[in-house]
């Protein structure tokens, strides 16, 4: 009794050393020094401008946090993008589709790529990681053969409104990334898919024992990640007005690294869609900021992937301080 | 249930249960492709054709090696691509830089068994996943290898700096001698030493491990000190084989290092696996690119054939284990 009343009440809420606050006080910290070192970091055109190059990753991180909460991994939604921004170029060019169908085309091929990998992933019991490596070499290929190296130009004006143009101001890409990130949230937080997520990546087994429907769920994500990698594609070639079976090369890495400072657990059964916002904006501004204060391109790549350790280190630490401590 | 009842189980017969590896499948796979592709195109079968798939290839083995033992012991690195990029940049700037050619030669393994051991310890001693780590390091190593050369070409590299250029008795080309030497000096190591089989140990059930008195932590941290120096080893087949270096990251290294571990037999889940598998694996990943250009197929196809491949690969192993399993 007398070392239950030595321990000092805990007056500091919990929600305090939760990784996504922490991550959230370093962006905020980051963003002061920025915006003093440069006075073109802090204005409104160029944040909604970092706004506009973050959504087509922006758009896959979302569902990959589904994914990574239930345990699992997508390696291949970089492979994905470059598939579905190929068919899209394809089925309107070659195969004379009218252009909002063959934007249809490519977003059910996303979808089609996401749902075979969770299929293989439910059903045959492949683990993820392997599965979407092996189809990351697939989606990828598939897009280098159907494309043969010849890229698609052209596209009617209209077609670029989505990836360059602007409603009230803002780009309009954001808005589809601002309601994605809103639907998503809503889905993760509030919902029974939501919570069959963490329960699936907090025990799967158990999961399964309280009649949940794992494997469906499980199929129902990765289809969502091929889907929004999709949109992703979509919006990339209206933004840089061509088609080429290399775009989105290395996705996978820039999106797992955003979903991961956001405070999602690798092994599954913890994350936010507000987490993993946090970490996209840090990720965005950091380079942006970094570069408009003189560092060359690469070396912020150094900065991420350096941010990335240091940031999983603390909050783990932190996490282990209250698991003793509690 | 008697004894005798279980005797047969235990024993099946050995060659079609030896047959039946992962090993012995790529090797039926490797010889009956070239059969097959040699009948429609003879070219395919000629000695210089054969020796320049395996010579071009062997850094890849020899990565592969590494990174089986990474994976059976539980975790994973994708950072290797760009550490052979960055070791590969150093022993040509040391070579070209007038350092003697041992050196240039050690430094790469060296500083591969420093950034993979480091690595390893704070996967292990920090508990932070490897695949968060090695994310983060391949961010660090490819930015800083970009940022301070600019990617530039290291050319007018001296003539004796060419490992891969060596042959041994006049025949036998160096790359090739060190990827089968290496291949089953890990091999017998894994299979029978104490270090080497608390690999499987620590991959198969980290408690178990503990408990029968081996340190996970210090077996993490070997591995991935012994990935470090198998990358060294590949840094310098990949830098010695062409006459200049390009100072970038090569692309995509990472996953093809991890695809030959995979489909050579080693289970992701750890525990499981041999390097004669990822060896063999990475000479039929390079036999199928090579054979697909000598059957006229577009090389834009080459990548689409192979993921397929490895997707049938894996899930053909992945139920292959699952009715060993049923089966007893």
């Amino acid at each position: 009794m007398a070392a239950l009343a030595q321990t000092p009440p805990r007056t500091l809420p919990s929600w305090l050393f939760r990784h996504e606050t922490l991550v959230a006080a370093i962006l905020v910290v980051a963003l002061a020094g920025l915006g003093a070192l440069n006075e073109r970091f802090l204005t409104v055109d160029n944040l909604l401008n970092q706004g506009r190059l973050m959504t087509e990753v922006g758009l896959i991180a979302l569902p990959m946090t589904f994914v990574i909460v239930t345990g699992g991994i997508d390696l291949s939604v970089g492979a994905i993008v470059g598939l579905c921004a190929i068919m899209l170029g394809v089925s309107w060019k070659t195969l004379g589709l009218p252009l909002p169908l063959a934007i249809l085309v490519a977003l059910g091929v996303g979808a089609l790529a996401g749902f075979v990998n969770g299929w293989v992933i439910t059903r045959v019991k492949v683990p993820p990681l392997i599965m979407t490596i092996a189809t990351l070499a697939l989606y990828r290929g598939l897009a280098e053969g159907v494309s043969q190296a010849h890229s698609v130009r052209n596209y009617p004006e209209w077609f670029y409104f989505a990836g360059q143009g602007e409603l009230f101001g803002v780009p309009a890409q954001l808005w589809i990334l601002l309601g994605a990130i809103v639907v998503a949230g809503v889905a993760l937080d509030r919902t029974v898919f939501g919570r069959t997520l963490y329960a699936i990546g907090a025990n799967e087994t158990a999961a399964r024992f309280s009649g949940l429907p794992v494997d469906r769920t499980k199929l129902i994500v990765y289809t969502l990640s091929g889907l929004m990698a999709g949109v992703s594609g979509w919006i990339l070639v209206s933004r840089v007005t061509t088609t080429r079976s290399d775009m989105g090369i290395g996705y996978e890495l820039d999106v797992i690294a955003a979903v991961v400072l956001g405070g999602t657990s690798i092994f599954g059964g913890v994350g936010t869609i507000w987490g993993t916002v946090v970490g996209l904006v840090m990720i965005q501004l950091l380079k942006n900021g970094l570069a408009l204060t003189g560092v060359k391109g690469d070396a912020t790549i150094v900065v991420i992937g350096l941010v990335l350790i240091a940031s999983t280190l603390i909050a783990s630490s932190l996490q282990r301080r209250r698991d003793a401590g509690g | 249930m008697s004894a005798a009842a279980l005797a047969p189980a235990r024993r099946p017969f050995g060659l079609p249960r030896a047959l039946a590896s992962q090993e012995a499948l790529l090797a039926i796979a490797i010889v009956g492709l070239a059969i097959v592709v040699g009948a429609d195109n003879a070219r395919f079968l000629a000695v210089r054709n054969l020796s320049d798939i395996l010579l071009g290839n062997a850094y890849v083995a020899v990565a592969a090696i590494g990174m089986s033992m990474v994976i059976v012991s539980g975790n994973i690195d994708i950072s290797v691509g760009a550490l052979i990029g960055v070791l590969a940049t150093l022993s040509g700037t040391l070579a070209v830089s007038g350092a003697p050619v041992f050196l240039a030669w050690l430094a790469p393994l060296v500083v591969g068994v420093a950034v993979m051991a480091l690595q390893g310890a704070v996967v292990a001693y920090l508990r932070i996943p490897a695949i968060v780590v090695t994310l983060g390091m391949l961010s660090i190593l490819k930015g800083g290898l970009i940022s301070a050369t600019g990617g530039k070409w290291i050319t007018d590299l001296p003539e004796s700096f060419h490992l891969a250029d060596i042959e041994l008795f006049g025949i036998l080309p160096m790359p090739v001698v060190i990827m089968v030497l290496a291949t089953l000096a890990a091999a017998y190591w894994m299979r029978n030493s104490a270090a080497g089989r608390a690999i499987y140990a620590a991959g198969g059930n980290a408690e178990a491990a503990r408990l029968c008195g081996v340190s996970p932590q210090r077996t993490v941290v070997m591995v991935f000190a012994l990935h470090g120096l198998f990358a060294g080893v590949a840094s310098l087949l990949f830098a010695t084989q062409l006459k200049v270096i390009q100072s970038t990251v090569p692309p995509n290294l990472e996953l093809t290092v991890i695809t030959a571990a995979v489909v050579g037999g080693v289970s992701i889940l750890g525990g499981v696996g041999t390097v004669v598998g990822s060896t063999l694996a990475a000479v039929l990943i390079a036999e199928i690119a090579s054979a697909l250009v000598f059957v006229d197929v577009s090389p834009y196809w080459i990548r689409a054939v192979q993921g397929a491949l490895i997707l049938a690969t894996v899930v053909a192993d992945i139920l292959r284990r699952r009715r060993r399993l049923a089966g007893g």
